[in-house]
């Protein structure tokens, strides 16, 4: 047996889900004897039969995938429950196993496996997505690109329809059920629960998923952002989303302006204060990248022609 | 042998491993340490805290980069998109070499995130050093491999586990981040006297040492880095500096990890062995 046959069976092993009391299978997908498997390529010892051997790599794979995924979304586990959240782990992970060399990137493909699964979600399957793209969103803004901010001196050059960039990090989320609200109170739940007993935290949390599961679905526009290496949610109007979403697609700041107030009748003065409300207020959040080498008509504080 | 090519002809002492629970504690303080580690995947990212709080750490500390994901003993070629993440950070931390571990853990893209045990043959060893090479000269700068402590032995094993990193440090013409728990913890398993192993390896070749402790269950060690080093474990590391003379130390403790001075402290018991060393010599 050659080196890729050794690791193409044992990766196998390995990832093949464990039993229910966290024992390797007894047998392979295809029916083969596991004990006969392992026997074929891994050394018994005098403790240890080849298929105790395979089994602690096997027990640990799935140890350290399963907790990773429990610790990226908790908020989702609350949702559905522990026991099922284990149970759609186990299934996506089998369909959708880790493909990055990093851990992080575990969850990158579970709202889109959940869509073609929302058997795992039921009864609360659009809570429960709006919370896995929450979580989604809140890791890619956790440790996302941040550009050089756009500061005040960064003015406009002659181009009057610039395009401003929207940070890499800052991620925009239009949801239907307030999940931010919920992931906050989850977590303020879990940090009480240092001070007060388990059963007042899962109390607390109880109540809170109640209140926002009985709450009519709504359109909610999130911007996940960061301030000082901190996540914070902020809900903004849905202009102001379209704005952003426009401006985050390369549009100009006239076909943003467009689209967010499309349909809409709106005079010019209050549209202009609008927009000159939003700039003021994201400027202050460092949402906007400074201008660089490829951004059109707009000049750098150190009055670099773009 | 403490400056060799293998470690960037640097001195380094004893450090530990740089973790979240710590960083409060270093950037309040700043204690005097003299190197700290870091896990290389943890900062291959694009922004946000981790990278703040490295750069602040980079300003005061000196920092070696340590992977968990190159699986040099991995069947596909080295992913390039992976290679250039870690170079870019490679060049903020300026790390004076690099360690990575001598395993494999992925295969066809599919990464099983552990650091899974190789098969001693000849054809192991030969593609193993050749993704090392492959590596190191896309990287420029030099590379040492760590021995793994492993619950597995395959059948179609030709030599012992310290014959493979002999032969693969020789042919990749790289270095060794020898783990002393790491052996420790396989001679249980496999049934082996740990000393045979640190006296084979090529001791020109340790760019750097680990310690750690580890978890026993009834029938096998479990390498967890939750424990202190334990006295067999420091034995080994004893006769290990005296065949590589004073050489860059890292404790690590990954788990349950206790309070940044408790670590330190770990630690630093290494400095005892180096100073009796000295004295017997």
């Amino acid at each position: 047996m050659n080196l890729l046959e050794i690791q193409h069976r044992m990766l196998e092993a390995v990832m093949q889900p464990l039993t229910n009391d966290e024992q390797m299978q007894p047998r392979t997908p295809d029916g083969k004897s596991m004990h006969d498997v392992a026997a074929e390529f891994i050394k018994p010892n005098d403790r240890l039969s080849s298929f105790e051997r395979l089994e602690i790599y096997n027990r640990q794979y799935w140890f350290r995938v399963l907790a990773s995924l429990d610790e990226d979304f908790r908020g989702l586990r609350a949702i559905i429950g522990p026991r099922r959240f284990e149970a759609l782990s186990k299934a996506y992970l089998i369909e959708c196993p880790s493909e990055s060399f990093t851990l992080r990137n575990l969850g990158s493909r579970l709202e889109w496996w959940l869509r073609s699964h929302p058997e795992h979600l039921q009864p609360r399957a659009g809570l429960a997505l709006d919370m896995v793209r929450l979580e989604w969103a809140e890791i890619e803004a956790f440790d996302g690109a941040a550009e050089p901010v756009l500061v005040p001196g960064d003015v406009l050059a002659s181009d009057p329809d610039p395009r401003f960039r929207l940070q890499p990090y800052v991620q925009l989320l239009s949801v239907h059920y307030a999940v931010d609200d919920l992931l906050v109170a989850l977590r303020k739940d879990d940090s009480d629960s240092e001070m007060a007993s388990n059963a007042v935290s899962e109390r607390g949390k109880r109540t809170h998923l109640r209140k926002v599961a009985r709450q009519k679905p709504q359109a909610i526009f999130l911007v996940v952002h960061r301030v000082d290496d901190s996540i914070y949610f902020k809900r903004i109007e849905p202009e102001a989303f379209k704005f952003l979403k426009a401006l985050r697609e390369g549009k100009s700041l006239s076909a943003a302006v467009m689209q967010a107030f499309e349909g809409r009748d709106i005079q010019e003065n209050k549209l202009l204060t609008t927009v000159q409300g939003w700039f003021e207020n994201w400027s202050s959040l460092g949402w906007f990248c400074a201008p660089n080498s490829t951004d059109q008509g707009l000049i750098s504080a150190s009055g670099r022609q773009s | 042998m403490p400056a060799n090519p293998f470690n960037g002809f640097t001195d380094f002492g004893v450090g530990i491993g740089l973790r979240v629970p710590h960083y409060r504690h270093i950037l309040a303080e700043k204690p005097v340490v003299s190197w700290f580690e870091i896990i290389s995947e943890n900062y291959m990212i694009d922004g946000g805290r981790p990278l703040h709080v490295l750069d602040q750490i980079l300003d005061r500390y000196r920092v070696v980069q340590h992977g968990v994901s190159m699986y040099f003993g991995s069947p596909e070629p080295p992913n390039r998109e992976h290679l250039k993440k870690l170079k870019t950070l490679v060049k903020r931390t300026q790390t004076p070499w690099l360690t990575d571990h001598l395993c494999w853990g992925s295969v066809d893209g599919t990464y099983s995130h552990d650091l899974l045990p190789m098969p001693y043959t000849f054809e192991a060893a030969r593609h193993t050093a050749q993704k090392i090479r492959e590596v190191r000269d896309f990287l420029e700068i030099p590379i040492a491999v760590e021995n793994v402590s492993s619950y597995a032995e395959f059948h179609v094993s030709e030599m012992t586990e310290w014959q493979f990193l002999t032969e693969v440090v020789e042919l990749a013409d790289c270095g060794i981040l020898l783990d002393v728990n790491n052996i420790y913890v396989s001679s249980r398993n496999h049934n082996f006297n740990p000393h045979d192993y640190v006296n084979a390896i090529p001791a020109n070749r340790v760019a750097q040492i680990h310690i750690a402790g580890h978890s026993k269950f009834e029938k096998y060690i479990l390498d967890t880095h939750d424990h202190p080093v334990i006295d067999p474990v420091w034995n080994l590391y004893a006769r290990a500096i005296e065949r590589t003379g004073r050489t860059a130390t890292l404790l690590e403790w990954d788990d349950k990890i206790p309070s940044f001075e408790e670590v330190h402290n770990e630690a630093l018991k290494a400095n005892q062995f180096v100073a009796d060393m000295a004295v017997t010599s």
